[in-house]
């Protein structure tokens, strides 16, 4: 509070800034080579933090059902998941819904006209109720139980230009496609996007020897924060004898993701520093000139009943001036750069206008000021500390 | 410090002290009259190498409030030096400055530089304005130390320009846009900014030619006659003229 309030009163003042703001002037060449090191250094430290932010955001958006999802399926050596251990499941607490899931690998074709498309697809036997927990529905409705309907990945659709109402084939058996699922990206539970679903009375005709159990379940926890707990109940009371089966949560995923990815932005934040390094000792440099150029005047200012934190402050509002000011530069540089990078490369901006990337320019940003200050200090100290006299001897 | 000078027009005064008897009675009559400027065998001793120079050697003397005294001395004789020490610009090596009664040794540099911005004003052989300002702001830079508004500053400044007689036209002009007398002005008007007692001036008519000397010679004296204390470092005996006192110094010691 102190200092700002000091530092309202010092503007205010506004001598002083006219001051900085004149001496930054006079060498207005060497200025401007100074302040070009600063924002160097801030577009390097902002846009650096930016890719490594842009290729993090476009790699976790790809996984799409990360979160609170358990998925159990059978340890090596078993072959299913059993209705017995759904029912153990079911009795660990905080598990909001058990979801078994039967799938198969399937080529499935169709017909359209003399254009024949084949497509390697999952085939899986979710209940209706289930299946809408877990996707949503780009065009059309779910199956009817019962029913020879099915519904589609976005992918399936989208590669083999089905529209609603068409008959795809498998094995010979015809099912008609009443819905089409939204895009929805890699996932670890099921491959929606390349997916075909239909009732379970179905998938029994398609499959009828693979009514021992399921291939997987999904389990959908009530909170988060509970999901180890979860994961671990579930292995306790399944695998207490022997290992039958794996539990994996989709968070483990999100961990290690985000430790991968703040080491890869670290490490080039670290390169973007390195050149605000430099930025810093031409700021030392272009100031420690100034100071010994100036140091008569020092020596005026002193005789004339300015003190040592006089100077100190003017020579440092010289240095904020021109970190301020190049910092301002450097941010507004990175983020138009950003954009047109983008949009003409990637043709996708989104990533650019997040919390996290303007939060690396932000950082970007005070990192510039802070650079110049610290360039600053030493001379501004020296110059604060100058004997008058001396200073007014000098030629 | 007998030297007395009659400068014309100027009210005449005797001194009668002497060097050579400057001691616990003189110094008693000169507390009686408020010395605003006391030295104590003051000495000033640079080293080189091995060599010691005695730039002040046992210097004592004091300056009443309200006169005006000029420094004599050809160069190197130590009176710039003795200007310093009377402006806090430089500390004795052994010996007492008193300036407005406060013992300058016991002060540290925040110390000094306080009592510099409040009690003296300083006028320099070559003006030494700081070339970004224009002379108003040159006039605004002992207020801005003093923490003055910027708006009582531009009314203060603008009034000791005119004190100083400097046409208000030049206001605005940088220091080399305008003749050595009227930088000259400019930094009178800066001396005079915090209204300090004392003006030091070293050389002040150094750079000037003759005519514009003595103007800025008048100017100082009407300041004195005002109730500024006034001391000059010179060898110009021309300034002399305008002097109540004449201290003159050789070698480092006061010879009359």
């Amino acid at each position: 509070m102190k200092v700002t309030k000091r530092l309202s009163a010092m503007l205010s003042n506004n001598m002083y800034a006219e001051l900085a703001k004149r001496n930054l002037k006079r060498q207005s060449v060497r200025t401007v080579l100074a302040a070009i090191g600063i924002i160097i250094g801030v577009i390097a430290i902002s846009s650096m933090g930016i890719l490594g932010n842009s290729l993090k955001l476009s790699v976790t958006e790809s996984f799409a059902d990360i979160g609170d999802k358990l998925i159990v399926s059978p340890a090596p050596g078993e072959d299913y998941i059993t209705d017995r251990q759904i029912d153990q499941i079911r009795k660990v607490s905080n598990v909001e819904s058990i979801i078994p899931v039967s799938a198969s690998g399937e080529a499935i074709e169709y017909r359209d006209g003399g254009t024949e498309y084949q497509m390697y697809v999952s085939v899986y036997d979710i209940e209706k109720e289930d299946l809408e927990k877990l996707v949503e529905l780009e065009d059309g409705r779910f199956f009817k139980p019962g029913s020879t309907d099915c519904v589609v990945g976005y992918s399936v659709a989208d590669n083999m230009e089905l529209t609603l109402g068409q008959k795809i084939e498998i094995d010979d058996t015809k099912l008609r496609v009443v819905g089409i699922l939204k895009e929805r990206g890699m996932g670890f539970d099921i491959s929606t996007d390349t997916g075909v679903f239909t009732s379970s009375e179905m998938y029994e005709k398609l499959y009828p020897d693979e009514d021992e159990g399921y291939d997987q379940a999904i389990i959908i926890v009530r909170d988060i924060d509970e999901i180890d707990a979860v994961s671990d109940e579930i292995e306790e009371r399944i695998n207490k004898k022997d290992e039958l089966v794996t539990v994996f949560a989709t968070n483990m995923i999100t961990d290690s993701l985000d430790d991968v990815f703040s080491s890869i932005s670290l490490f080039l934040m670290g390169i973007g520093s390195i050149s605000l390094l430099v930025a810093g000792v031409s700021i030392l440099n272009v100031m420690l000139m100034s100071t010994m150029e100036r140091t008569k005047e020092i020596g005026i200012m002193k005789a004339v009943g300015a003190s040592r934190k006089d100077i100190l402050k003017m020579f440092l509002l010289e240095a904020l001036f021109l970190g301020v000011v190049a910092s301002t530069a450097g941010a507004v540089i990175t983020i138009s750069g950003s954009y047109l990078v983008m949009e003409l490369l990637v043709k996708n901006t989104s990533y650019l206008f997040t919390l996290s990337s303007m939060f690396y320019v932000t950082e970007g940003f005070f990192f510039g000021i802070a650079t110049s200050l610290v360039g600053g200090m030493y001379p501004a100290w020296k110059a604060s500390r100058m004997k008058p006299l001396d200073a007014l001897r000098y030629e | 410090m007998q030297q007395s000078k009659s400068s014309p027009g100027s009210i005449k005064k005797k001194k009668t002290a002497t060097s050579a008897k400057y001691g616990k009675a003189v110094k008693k009559r000169l507390s009686k009259t408020h010395p605003i400027v006391q030295l104590q065998n003051v000495k000033r001793i640079y080293t080189l190498g091995e060599n010691k120079i005695y730039a002040l050697n046992g210097v004592s003397f004091a300056i009443k409030k309200g006169d005006f005294v000029t420094i004599m001395g050809s160069s190197g004789s130590g009176k710039s030096t003795l200007l310093n020490m009377i402006g806090c610009l430089d500390l004795p090596t052994s010996g007492k400055v008193k300036v407005n009664n406060v013992d300058l040794s016991k002060l540290d540099d925040d110390g000094l530089t306080a009592i510099r911005r409040n009690n003296i004003g300083f006028i320099f052989q070559q003006f030494n304005l700081i070339p970004t300002l224009t002379a108003l702001e040159n006039v605004e830079i002992p207020m801005i130390f003093n923490g003055e508004s910027s708006a009582k500053r531009r009314k203060k400044a603008l009034a000791m320009l005119k004190k100083a007689d400097l046409p208000l036209e030049y206001a605005d002009h940088k220091p080399n846009e305008m003749s050595g007398g009227q930088q000259q002005r400019v930094a009178i008007a800066r001396a005079l900014a915090n209204n300090p007692p004392i003006l030091l001036a070293d050389e002040p008519t150094g750079n000037l030619d003759t005519k514009t000397g003595h103007n800025i010679m008048e100017l100082l004296r009407e300041l004195n006659a005002a109730g500024t204390t006034v001391i000059v470092v010179t060898h110009d005996p021309k300034v002399e003229e305008y002097a109540h006192t004449t201290i003159r110094i050789q070698d480092g010691e006061i010879i009359g």
